[in-house]
């Protein structure tokens, strides 16, 4: 039984590092900093938690970013395929979201943080998605 | 799009078939998305009460609505399908979640803030601000588990059915955890019911 498409499919299960579970963890650390702005508004909330709650996902994306690079035989074509659209609807979200913000008057560091914490959120969800769906395909 | 799909997720040594592609996002459904985002950003930009009410309740309620009904009612049944008709109901069923989903968390989310902000439930003073922390909390919980779970199964799932011979057993798993993290969130919107109703009570 076993031929090129067995060959193809042990391959796609592989152990992979644990790129969608670090682009999580970036997308729930900026959702908990997200969280801790919100409740303190319409005061000006204090940043310490939330920028490193920001950094620590940024950390956590990079991280992501790098392990996904060092992958030997990844399937890269079907990952920028719906990184790319994934990307597109999530910027559209992030972007609706920062406008409510900046429209509520969220002004200086606080509207910085925000805008930030939204960037993370918009390349978090496109990663993990473009990356659960490129681990089972064939690889370039 | 679908008509006669056959989507029977043969092991990987089958050989393949004939079908036709499911269509990951269906085109024909984003002049409606389209819409919605204009919709949406004209009463944000006009701070327009009707507008902004409208979103938040149209789109609140068939989020909650929707998540109770897939993860209280489609899952449990789905997960007692046999595989082959689990996919071939995969096949007609996602693609329309890919597109629905995020409009309606976007038109809710969006538009939530500023309603609150208008009604005054922002003030810490309010009787509503702790339910809406409350309510932050548990959508909090629900993004982190549909965008970094239950959506990327999804996808995964609609791109292996596309495969000219679909992984049986990869879809079976895939499909375990939608299924899993549907009845969660479900379970998570009977909370947002609570807290929004207090809400609009107090």
């Amino acid at each position: 039984m076993s031929g090129p498409h067995d060959a193809a499919a042990l391959d796609a299960d592989r152990p992979m590092p644990p790129v969608g579970w670090l682009s999580t963890g970036a997308l729930c650390l900026v959702i908990v900093g997200g969280i801790l702005l919100a409740s303190y508004a319409p005061r000006v909330a204090p940043l310490g938690v939330p920028v490193a709650l920001l950094c620590a996902g940024v950390v956590l994306l990079a991280v992501a970013g790098t392990l996904l690079t060092r992958i030997e035989g990844f399937a890269w074509t079907t990952f920028a395929t719906v990184f790319k659209w994934a990307l597109l609807a999530y910027a559209i979200t992030a972007g609706m979201i920062e406008f409510a913000f900046v429209r509520d008057h969220t002004r200086g560091s606080a509207l910085v943080v925000v805008t930030m914490m939204l960037v993370v959120f918009a390349l978090s969800v496109p990663s993990t998605i473009a990356f659960t769906v490129a681990r089972f395909a064939q690889s370039d | 799009m679908t008509d006669e799909l056959d989507v029977a997720p043969q092991a990987h040594f089958a050989p393949p078939t004939e079908r036709p592609r499911i269509q990951v996002v269906p085109l024909k459904g984003l002049p409606v998305v389209a819409l919605a985002v204009v919709f949406v950003a004209v009463s944000i930009a006009g701070n327009w009460k009707w507008g902004l009410m409208f979103s938040h309740v149209v789109g609140g309620g068939l989020w909650t609505g929707i998540d109770l009904f897939v993860g209280l009612v489609i899952g449990p049944i789905l997960g007692r399908l046999s595989i082959p008709t689990r996919a071939e109901f995969s096949a007609r069923f996602m693609p329309k979640m890919v597109i629905i989903m995020p409009t309606v968390v976007m038109m809710t989310l969006a538009t939530g803030f500023q309603v609150a902000r208008q009604l005054g439930n922002l003030n810490p003073a309010s009787p509503n601000h702790a339910w809406l922390i409350a309510s932050f909390c548990v959508v909090g919980v629900m993004a982190a588990i549909a965008l970094g779970i239950l959506e990327p199964a999804n996808i995964a799932v609609l791109y292996e059915m596309n495969k000219p011979v679909p992984n049986g057993e990869r879809i079976g798993r895939l499909m375990k955890r939608f299924i899993y993290t549907a009845g969660i969130t479900g379970l998570m919107q009977v909370a947002t019911l609570v807290i929004m109703t207090r809400v609009a009570t107090q």
